[in-house]
Order: C-alpha cells, then sequence, then structure tokens
C-alpha cells in the first residue's frame, strides 16, 4: 500500500485516503462503545464486590480485645465456637455499616456486660479495681518502704556519756584560769 | 483576797504533741481498701448459684420487638409472682435448644391460660440470630436479651440450653441442666398449679 503514494502530493493522498480516514474513525467509534458496554457489564459486579469489603484481618483487629462469655479465657479472634463465630459475623457487619472499633466495643461493652472486653471501660467497680486500687497498692507500698528505710537507717539512740572529770586547772592566774575552764566548757559542748 | 488557781501540767500535758502522720493515715487506708476488695471479690467468687428452694433472684428485662407479657414491654421477675414461671435460658448458637423450643412453646400454648409464665432469656446471643431463630420455629411466648449477661451471672447458669421451675412464691422449685421433655414439663407445671 506504501507504493500507493509515491510521487502523489500529499492532498491528494489525504483525499485518496478519505475512505480509509473514516474506516478507522469507525474502528474507533465501535472501540469506545465496546469499552462503554463492557463497562456496563463489570459495574455492578464492582459494586456487588464492594457489599462485603471487611477482611478477616480486619475483623479480628476488633475481635481480639473482646471475650465472649461463652469461653471466658480465649480472646474472640480464635475462639472456635459457634457463639464466637456469630460474635465475630457481627462485627463485621458493624463494620460494613461504617462503625468505628470504638463504637463497635461499646455496643458489645452495653450488650453483653463490660467483662466481655480485654481493656474494660474506665467506669464503676472496673475503675476501681483496676485503676485505683492497683494505684493505692503501689503507693502503699511505696510508703511502707520508705517507712522501713527509715527505721534502718536511724542510729541507735547513745547513751548519755558520763561526765568527764577534769582536774580543774589552777595556775594560780584566775584570769587563766577563767579562760581555761571557758575552753574546757566549749570542748565539753 | 483573791488567789490565783495554777493547775500543774500533767507528764501527759507536757509531752510534746506528735503531728498527724498523713503518710501513715494513707498507708493504712490503702491497707483497708485493698483487704475491702479482696474480701469482696472472695464473696462474689463464693457467691452459690441459687439452687432448689431457694427464692429466685428478682431481674428485669426488655423483651424483643414484638414480644411482651401482660402488654408489658418490660418486666421484673417479681412482678410475675403469684404466677408459675418457667424461666428458660437459651441461645440461636445453641444445637441442643433446638430440641427443646418447640416442647417449651407446645408447653406455654398449653399452659398459659392457667397462668403460667414461659419465659425465654437468650444468653450470649446475636439479636438478629435470636430473632430469626424464634421465628423459625414460630416461638409466641415471652423472649428477652440478657443485656449485659447480668440474668446468667446472677442465675450462675452453666450453659444453655437452662430452665428454671419457679413457683408462685417465687421459689425455684426444680432447676433443669439440658433440655427439657414434655414429660417433665406435664409433670412439674402441675404440681407448681396445684401448690
Amino acid at each position: 500500500m506504501a507504493d500507493v503514494y509515491v510521487n502523489v502530493p500529499l492532498k491528494v493522498q489525504t483525499l485518496l485516503n478519505k475512505d480509509l480516514y473514516v474506516t478507522k474513525i469507525r474502528k474507533k467509534s465501535r472501540l469506545r462503545w465496546l469499552f462503554l458496554a463492557l463497562l456496563l457489564v463489570l459495574l455492578p459486579a464492582g459494586v456487588y464486590a464492594q457489599d462485603d469489603p471487611i477482611t478477616d484481618d480486619e475483623v479480628n483487629a476488633v475481635a481480639k480485645d473482646v471475650y465472649c462469655p461463652v469461653c471466658e479465657s480465649t480472646p474472640l479472634d480464635v475462639c472456635p465456637t459457634a457463639a464466637c463465630a456469630d460474635w465475630r459475623e457481627l462485627i463485621r457487619t458493624k463494620l460494613a455499616e461504617g462503625q468505628s472499633r470504638d463504637e463497635i466495643l461499646e455496643y458489645f461493652a452495653r450488650q453483653y456486660g463490660d467483662g466481655v472486653l480485654s481493656n474494660p471501660p474506665r467506669r464503676g467497680a472496673s475503675l476501681i479495681v483496676l485503676w485505683v486500687l492497683p494505684i493505692l497498692g503501689v503507693l502503699a507500698g511505696l510508703l511502707l518502704f520508705g517507712w522501713l528505710l527509715r527505721g534502718m537507717r536511724k542510729p541507735a539512740p547513745e547513751a548519755p556519756a558520763a561526765p568527764v572529770s577534769r582536774p580543774k586547772a589552777a595556775t594560780g592566774d584566775p584570769e587563766l584560769d577563767d579562760y581555761i575552764a571557758r575552753i574546757e566548757k566549749e570542748v565539753g559542748e | 483576797m483573791n488567789e490565783t488557781l495554777q493547775t500543774t501540767p500533767t507528764p501527759a500535758e507536757k509531752a510534746p504533741r506528735r503531728g498527724i502522720r498523713w503518710s501513715m493515715v494513707l498507708l493504712w487506708a490503702a491497707m483497708l481498701a485493698i483487704l475491702a476488695v479482696l474480701a469482696w471479690g472472695l464473696i462474689n467468687t463464693t457467691a452459690a448459684r441459687p439452687e432448689v428452694g431457694q427464692v429466685a433472684p428478682d431481674f428485669g428485662v426488655e423483651f424483643f420487638d414484638g414480644y411482651e407479657w401482660d402488654t408489658l414491654p418490660v418486666a421484673n421477675l417479681s412482678d410475675m409472682r403469684g404466677k408459675p414461671v418457667v424461666l428458660n435460658f437459651w441461645a440461636s448458637w445453641c444445637v441442643e435448644c433446638r430440641y427443646e423450643t418447640d416442647t417449651l412453646e407446645q408447653a406455654w400454648l398449653k399452659y398459659r391460660d392457667d397462668g403460667v409464665v414461659f419465659l425465654g432469656v437468650a444468653y450470649a446471643d446475636v439479636e438478629p440470630n435470636s430473632i430469626a431463630y424464634m421465628k423459625e420455629f414460630g416461638v409466641s411466648f415471652p423472649h428477652a436479651p440478657d443485656l449485659g449477661t447480668d440474668i446468667s451471672q446472677e442465675y450462675e447458669i452453666t450453659g444453655v440450653p437452662e430452665t428454671f421451675f419457679i413457683d408462685k412464691d417465687g421459689v425455684i422449685r426444680h432447676v433443669q441442666i439440658g433440655a427439657v421433655d414434655q414429660q417433665m414439663l406435664d409433670t412439674l407445671i402441675p404440681q407448681m398449679l396445684a401448690d
């Protein structure tokens, strides 16, 4: 085909290739329609897929802080019971509804009691047992320790020293005697 | 002649007054608080579950939508005093509960006109699942969720299903761990009605 255009002016080439251009435009148009049709077919599938976009990891990130009363010592994310499976599904549903982690935990506390949370809210008995008492306990321990330490460091009371009897200075000079007496008194103190 | 009375200070008065050692007060207060809570915890853990012959602990319930007792959406067990009560703990995830639900519904239909109260309490259950379960079995007697698991804790249930038969005076007459059957219901309910 390229040989056809040899020595033919550009305007003539354009005129000669008009049909070819039209065909190309039609092809492009068909491609666009095809793309649009494909989009229309795939779009609902995409929307449908978004109905359950919550992954197990997202569910377990919340579930690990919840303990089902049926199996008290096992966190919800690893508990194999049917009850816990239902609770995990409930978390999935609530996450899909757009609820935050805190909102979900609050719901579980309200519905099943504060005891189902690994980190119970700071209120009521939880506040006293888990926060106030440990602090009081530590304070009491520190005070007791300080008190014992002080008792160990305190020196035993010394017995009153027996008065030392020294011969009174007698130099014969009353002034000097007086001076020596004062010095002895000060040293004695 | 004016005489001035002079009082001689006693040795105790002569002694220098020691200030309050606040650190010691705090220490003892902390010790007492810790001991009090430990005692409280000990009492709670050793609290026995309500047994046959004891008065059933009172509680309040808020029934599921569409369920009521005596046209009331909320009720206390004490409101039902004077009527025998069959208190049944169940859950939608509980397989054994499925064996007794229809039996309980049939017994409710049989004895409700005699004034017997049937009360279902859904334990650790997800509300939509509870509702679906009740629809599946066509349950019509009053049902409520165990909010905060307060009721199951109060009754110290060992699991589900578990059923407490409470007489007109509010005294527990029988505790059934596991599913109830028709024969049991037909024996115990007439006894409670007769008393």
